[in-house]
């Protein structure tokens, strides 16, 4: 190559072409080799957050006992009792209940915005949907605070203690800061399905709404599912909200009185925990790490049988 | 657009279906002859369809007010409390004054320290796979795990950082722990967002820089890279607010409280602790009460979101008038 260039270039000496171009591959791999552990960077912090995760939680799992640590259902740090049952039950239970609200609100949305509105209107919404979730957790936490546990407590003086943050106020934060995920999600999976469905299933003297809940959804299913679980790991994850808003009482999770998901008691007990206590905290993370583990292999082998159905 | 479609392509074969084509003035004409073509010509009133086009529009509006409610709710509550000292004194216990420019500068640095180390390192990333990587097996392990990344909660990063950054490397708990542990954050961001802007670069331009004897790193460095320009851009917005709105992670590697105000030279001030303002928005309004701070806090922060998707929208406009 350099050879073609060469008369182009300026006379020079051919030596100094020659070095020229020594010095090139040299580059050129120095490069090649600062590139490819930028590559891999990603790979080697997931093995180095895995492997760390582990070896700080893991200890005070087997210092505790395994089954006092997952089923004990008394966490008092202060006198060395540390059950998280409550708190894994309150997480999934807190999770699962938001996704099942989050997901048929945001297809709703999802549809609306891929079939229904106008090319304008959609375009308006849509960067209100965007600015939902850029919104940081902590200002949802406030909001919740503010706006939704008032009105909680009123129906708490109604059926049991007025304690203000509980389970549902988790929940109803919840939704509103996994819908954006789960709505821009399944719009690009309903864009996704060729127009000759929607069209073919409007020819065979179907409605409108028929065309879209019948065929374009279900054909968009391994989408929406992926913005199901993604939904569902943003929401086992979240974590400042949710501890503005739940009241953070360890026991056994009921709609309206005070839980502490798993995420919370890190943060929450952080600053004056010391000992077995943060070692505790630290096999929170490790169950934490495990359940969205499972989710991501879960999302990723969604996403692969999605790509061999198309 | 779908709508177009109907009425240009197809409204001919799907008349029974389409809601304005059967007017009510078409009834008596068809009224003789018996119901199976009326239904031809007259809307069959699908009750099921009611109820969804009434949920659809219902939930659309209730997410728009909603947003709309969160921004003004926020505005109102907070702007008030945004005078000239909140915004530009440390807080002072002794006259019970309390200013949030600590955490001010607080963000600003760590913006700048994640910034700085993330984006060489995501676009490195995305340039290695997009152009060096030729092992499918490798590249799919690399997708994975920045997908899995991605998938991470920030209090799993916080509690790595603290155990590895703060620990392990003995960076204490201060801002350059933060940044880095904000930057394994971002990194999927920023390796997603420029392999997508590195994809669309046309093909022929490597192609042309190739034909005229351009090495590989000259032609990443003075074609690709700029080319791929807005998309780096984009990457940096998305990552700042990211770092913006980062709260549960930088409490436990960066500290908890933003009192003072850094102090000493810069790299003095980088090890040091301290709290960003969604750090602080929560001491204030969750540990302290003192909601009227908070929402003061969260006014700051809503209009640098707000901000900041302005223009990735402005960027992406551009990009789009362009291409046309």
């Amino acid at each position: 190559m350099t050879e073609i260039r060469n008369p182009a270039s300026p006379p020079q000496k051919k030596s100094s072409v020659r070095g020229e171009a020594k010095a090139k591959t040299l580059t050129e791999r120095i490069m090649n080799g600062i590139f490819f552990v930028c590559g891999i960077l990603a790979a080697v912090s997931v093995v180095f957050i895995s492997l760390y995760m582990i070896f700080s939680g893991g200890p005070a799992i087997l210092k505790i006992g395994f089954r006092e640590f997952l089923l004990g259902d008394v966490w008092n740090p202060s006198n060395n009792e540390f059950g998280i049952l409550p708190m894994i039950l309150a997480s999934i239970l807190a999770t699962v209940v938001s996704v099942l609200i989050a997901v048929p609100i945001g297809v709703l949305v999802a549809v609306f915005l891929s079939h229904i509105a106008p090319k304008k209107l959609a375009s308006l919404v849509r960067p209100m949907v965007d600015l939902l979730s850029g919104i940081p957790s902590v200002v949802y936490g406030l909001l919740g605070a503010i706006l939704i546990v008032p009105l909680i407590f009123r129906l708490q003086e109604a059926f049991s203690m007025p304690t203000g943050g509980c389970l549902l106020s988790a929940i109803i934060v919840l939704v509103i800061m996994i819908l954006p995920t789960i709505i821009s999600v399944s719009e690009t999976a309903l864009r996704a399905v060729p127009k000759s469905y929607y069209e073919a299933s409007l020819g065979l003297g179907g409605s409108k709404i028929q065309s879209i809940f019948k065929v374009v959804v279900p054909a968009a299913k391994s989408g929406i599912v992926a913005g199901m679980v993604l939904g569902t790991g943003r929401a086992i994850g979240e974590t400042m909200a949710v501890m503005m808003v739940a009241g953070n009482a360890v026991i056994l999770p009921e709609l309206l009185k005070p839980v502490r998901l798993l995420t919370v008691s890190i943060p929450f007990e952080w600053a004056y925990s010391s000992g077995l206590h943060r070692e505790a905290l630290f096999g929170i993370g490790l169950v934490l790490f495990i359940f969205i583990m499972i989710i991501n292999f879960a999302l990723n082998g969604i996403l692969k049988r999605g790509v061999k159905n198309t | 657009m779908s709508a177009d479609i109907r009425r240009n392509g197809i409204a001919g074969a799907g008349a029974g279906t389409e809601p304005k084509s059967a007017p009510e003035a078409s009834l008596p004409v068809s009224q003789p002859l018996k119901a199976s073509v009326t239904s031809l010509m007259k809307k069959k009133k699908r009750p099921m369809d009611i109820l969804l086009y009434g949920l659809i529009y219902f939930f659309s509006a209730a997410i728009l007010a909603m947003v709309l409610y969160f921004i003004i709710y926020i505005l109102w509550q907070g702007l008030p409390m945004l005078t000239w000292e909140f915004l530009s004194t440390a807080p002072n216990p002794l006259e019970d004054t309390i200013g949030i420019l600590p955490a001010i500068i607080n963000t600003v640095y760590i913006i700048l320290l994640s910034v700085l180390i993330s984006v060489p390192l995501g676009v490195g990333g995305a340039v290695y796979l997009n152009e060096y990587a030729k092992n499918k097996v490798l590249i799919r392990i690399i997708e994975f795990t920045t997908e899995t990344l991605a998938g991470i909660p920030s209090i799993i990063f916080g509690v790595f950082g603290y155990v590895f950054f703060c620990t392990t490397l003995n960076l204490k708990v201060s801002l350059l722990s933060g940044a880095l542990t904000l930057t394994l954050m971002v990194l999927p961001t920023i390796v997603r967002t420029m392999q997508e802007a590195l994809k669309a670069v046309p093909k022929s331009y490597r192609e042309g820089a190739a034909g005229l004897g351009a090495t590989k790193w000259h032609t990443i460095r003075t074609i690709l890279l700029p080319s791929a320009m807005p998309g780096l851009i984009t990457a940096i917005i998305l990552a700042i607010g990211r770092i913006v709105g980062e709260s549960a992670a930088l409490i436990l590697v960066s500290g908890g409280s933003a009192v003072y105000m850094p102090r000493g030279n810069l790299f003095e001030q980088f090890m040091g602790s301290g709290a960003t303002l969604s750090v602080e928005l929560y001491r204030y309004a969750y540990s302290r009460g003192l909601n009227d701070v908070g929402f003061g806090i969260a006014a700051v922060l809503l209009i640098i979101v707000l901000l900041l998707n302005f223009t990735t929208r402005f960027i992406s406009r551009r990009l789009e008038k362009k291409k046309q």
